[in-house]
C-alpha cells in the first residue's frame, strides 16, 4: 500500500546526500517554486469544504424563498388547518406533520429496544467468531434502499397486518378504555401502525450500530469490576453500561429520529396517503415526506406547489433540530474517546 | 451471611429473559433480512428475462424490459460521482489536513455530518428550487446534481476519515525532506489513502443508486429509451415506484425484477467496500 510513497521518498533522499550541498542553484528553484503552488492549494482545499457549508444554507434559502407565497397566503394558520383541498386552494400542514411524528414515534417505540437488544447480544453475549459476521449482518440492513422496503411492506407485511396482526388488535386491544381508540376501524393492512412499523425495522440498523461502537467504549474496568462483584449480564448492561453511554446512545437514537422523520419511499408505500387525523392507529394517515412524493409532480397551480415547498421547510427544520441534538451529543462523546 | 434463595432465583430468572430478549432482538433483525431477500428473490427471478436488459419499459399488459431505466439510472449515477467527488475529497483534505483543529473545519465537520443524515427528499425540493424551475423542464441533469448532492457528505466523511488513519510520522518525513505540504498531500497521503478513499466512493455509489426520492422532482422519467440527459430521464428506482404501485400485475411483476437487480447491485457494492476497507487495514 505504502510502496507508491516509499519510492518517492527513496528518489528524494538520494539527491541531497549525492550532491553534498543540499541548497544548490537549481534545487533552489525547484523547491520555490512548488511552494507557490501551496496557497492556492490551500485555497481550493478550502472552498470546496465551504461549498459544504454553503450548501446547507442554500438549501434552507430555497425552501424559504419558495414557500413564502404559500406562508403569506395562509399566515401561521398553515401550521394549526387540517385543510388539505387542492381544488379550493385551502391547505394546512397539521395532518401530515401529526403523521410524521405519530409514525416516528411509533418507529422508535419498536427500533430502540430492538436495537439496544442487538447492541447488548452482540457486545456482551455474542460467541467472538460469530461477532464480525452478525455485525455486518445487522449493517446490510442499512444498505437496502428504502423503495425495496417499500414494496415489501406493500405487497408483503400490510397483507399479513390485515390478515393476521390487525384483527387481532382490534379484537384484543379495542374494547379495553383509552388505549383502545388507538386500535379501531377496518383493518385495512396499510396505515399509521405498517409505516411505523417499517419504519421502526429501517431505523434499528443505525441506532444498532451507533450503541453498539458507544458500549465499546465503556472502560473495561468498570464491566470486569461489576461482573466481580457478581452481577450477571443483566445487572451490568443495567446498570453499568447504559448508565455510563447515555449520551451516545441518547444521541444514537436522535441519529434515528432523524431518519425515521425524513424517510420517504417506504412511508408513501404503506402509509394509504389520506389527509386527516385519526386516533386509530390502523387508519390510513400521511406524512409529509409521503405527501411530497405523492403530490408534488401533479401539483397545479403555485400556491399548491408553494404548500408542499413548505411542508418541505418544515421537515427541514424538524430533522435538522433533531440531527443537530445528535450531532452535538455523539460529538461529546467523541471527545471522551480521545481524551 | 447465607444467600436468599428467592433473591437468587429472581436475579437469575430476570436475568435468563433479558439474555432471551437480546436474542431474540437479533434474530428478528436477522429473520427480516432473510424475509426480504428471500421475497426480492422469490418474486424477481421469477420475473428475469433477457428482455430487462434488451427492451425498454412496457405500457401495460405489453412486454418488455428496464432498459432506459438501466441506461439512465448509469448515466445519472456516473454524472453524480464525476461532479462529486472532486469537490469532497478537496474537502475532505481540507478536514483531515489544513482544517483539522480550525474554526472552519469544526463548523464544516459537523455540518457535513448533519446533511451525511439529511432527507433525501429535501435534497430533491432544493435541486428543484435551483434548476427545474429556471429551466422550466425537469432534466437528467437535475437528478444527477440531486444524487451528486446525497454523494457528497458519503465521500467528505470517508475521504476524512482515511486521510487521518495515515501516521503524521510519514507525513512529517516528507516535509523535512523539503516536500512542499501539498506536494505531501497529492503524492504521499493521497496515495496511502487511495483504498480507503475508493472505499467511499463506492459506497456513495451504492447509497445513491437505490434513491427515489429526490429524482421524483428532478429527472421525473422517461418511458422511452433515451440518452439525452437534457430531457426528463428514467431511472430503475423511479420506475419500480411506478410499477410496483401500479395495478397491473405484469409492471408489479418487472419491479420486482428491477427491485432484485438493484439490492443485489447495492449489497455487492458494499460488500467489495467493506472487503477492501479489512484488507487495507491489516
Amino acid at each position: 500500500m505504502f510502496t507508491g510513497a516509499d519510492s518517492e521518498m527513496d528518489q528524494k533522499t538520494a539527491g541531497p546526500s549525492g550532491d553534498l550541498l543540499p541548497a544548490t542553484a537549481g534545487r533552489g528553484v525547484r523547491v520555490t517554486r512548488g511552494a507557490a503552488v501551496e496557497p492556492y492549494f490551500i485555497w481550493l482545499t478550502r472552498i470546496c469544504a465551504v461549498v459544504v457549508m454553503v450548501l446547507l444554507a442554500g438549501i434552507f434559502m430555497v425552501l424559504l424563498i419558495d414557500s413564502l407565497p404559500a406562508l403569506r397566503k395562509f399566515g401561521f394558520g398553515f401550521f394549526a388547518s387540517t385543510a388539505w383541498n387542492p381544488v379550493k386552494e385551502q391547505f394546512g400542514a397539521l395532518a401530515p406533520v401529526c403523521g410524521t411524528l405519530i409514525s416516528s414515534a411509533i418507529a422508535m417505540l419498536i427500533g430502540v429496544p430492538l436495537a439496544l437488544g442487538i447492541a447488548l447480544f452482540l457486545n456482551e453475549l455474542c460467541p467472538f467468531k460469530l461477532r464480525a459476521t452478525l455485525t455486518v449482518t445487522i449493517e446490510l440492513l442499512a444498505a437496502i434502499p428504502s423503495i425495496i422496503y417499500g414494496m415489501w411492506g406493500l405487497f408483503v407485511l400490510a397483507p399479513f397486518m390485515s390478515t393476521h396482526v390487525q384483527p387481532l388488535l382490534i379484537a384484543w386491544l379495542g374494547p379495553l378504555p383509552l388505549v383502545g381508540a388507538l386500535f379501531q376501524g377496518p383493518p385495512f393492512g396499510i396505515g399509521m401502525l405498517t409505516a411505523g412499523l417499517i419504519l421502526g425495522v429501517m431505523i434499528l440498523p443505525f441506532i444498532a450500530s451507533i450503541s453498539r461502537q458507544v458500549f465499546a467504549t465503556t472502560p473495561p474496568v468498570l464491566r470486569e469490576a461489576a461482573y466481580g462483584v457478581g452481577a450477571n449480564t443483566w445487572e451490568v448492561s443495567l446498570h453499568v453500561l447504559i448508565p455510563y453511554a447515555r449520551t451516545g446512545l441518547l444521541g444514537g437514537i436522535m441519529l434515528g429520529l432523524g431518519r425515521a422523520l425524513g424517510e420517504t419511499m417506504a412511508v408513501t408505500f404503506v402509509i394509504g396517503n389520506a389527509h386527516r387525523i385519526s386516533a386509530s392507529l390502523l387508519s390510513p394517515g400521511t406524512t409529509i415526506s409521503a405527501t411530497l412524493a405523492n403530490e408534488f409532480t401533479e401539483a397545479v397551480g403555485d400556491v399548491y406547489l408553494s404548500s408542499l415547498l413548505a411542508l418541505g421547510l418544515i421537515l427541514f427544520m424538524i430533522t435538522f433540530a433533531v440531527l443537530f441534538l445528535a450531532r452535538y451529543m455523539l460529538g461529546r462523546i467523541d471527545q471522551k474517546v480521545a481524551a | 451471611m447465607k444467600p436468599d434463595p428467592g433473591l437468587v432465583l429472581r436475579r437469575t430468572v430476570v436475568n435468563r429473559i433479558a439474555i432471551g430478549l437480546f436474542l431474540g432482538a437479533t434474530l428478528l433483525a436477522v429473520a427480516v433480512l432473510v424475509l426480504i431477500l428471500g421475497k426480492l428473490v422469490f418474486a424477481g427471478v421469477s420475473a428475469f428475462s433477457i428482455a430487462i436488459f434488451t427492451q425498454g419499459t412496457p405500457a401495460p399488459g405489453g412486454t418488455g424490459g428496464l432498459l432506459n431505466a438501466i441506461i439512465g439510472s448509469a448515466a445519472m449515477t456516473l454524472v453524480a460521482i464525476l461532479l462529486a467527488t472532486p469537490i469532497a475529497v478537496l474537502a475532505g483534505t481540507y478536514l483531515a489536513e489544513y482544517g483539522r483543529r480550525s474554526q472552519l473545519g469544526n463548523v464544516v465537520r459537523f455540518l457535513n455530518d448533519t446533511l451525511l443524515s439529511a432527507p433525501s427528499i429535501i435534497i430533491g425540493l432544493f435541486v428543484y428550487g435551483v434548476m427545474v424551475v429556471p429551466a422550466g423542464h425537469f432534466s437528467g441533469w437535475a437528478g444527477a446534481a440531486a444524487l451528486a448532492l446525497i454523494a457528497l457528505p458519503v465521500i467528505v466523511r470517508t475521504t476524512e476519515d482515511m486521510l487521518r488513519l495515515i501516521p503524521d510520522s510519514l507525513r512529517e518525513a516528507a516535509v523535512a525532506l523539503g516536500c512542499p505540504y501539498w506536494r505531501m498531500i497529492v503524492s504521499i497521503a493521497w496515495r496511502a489513502a487511495r483504498s480507503g478513499i475508493l472505499t467511499g466512493i463506492l459506497l456513495a455509489v451504492a447509497r445513491i443508486s437505490g434513491e427515489t426520492a429526490p429524482l421524483l422532482f428532478t429527472a421525473l422519467n422517461n418511458q422511452f429509451i433515451s440518452v439525452d440527459m437534457n430531457a426528463p430521464t428514467a431511472s430503475l428506482p423511479v420506475v419500480i415506484f411506478q410499477f410496483a404501485m401500479s395495478p397491473y400485475r405484469d409492471w408489479q411483476n418487472l419491479a420486482w425484477a428491477g427491485a432484485l437487480l438493484i439490492t443485489f447491485s447495492v449489497l455487492l457494492l458494499n460488500i467489495v467496500a467493506r472487503t477492501i476497507v479489512s484488507r487495507g487495514s491489516r
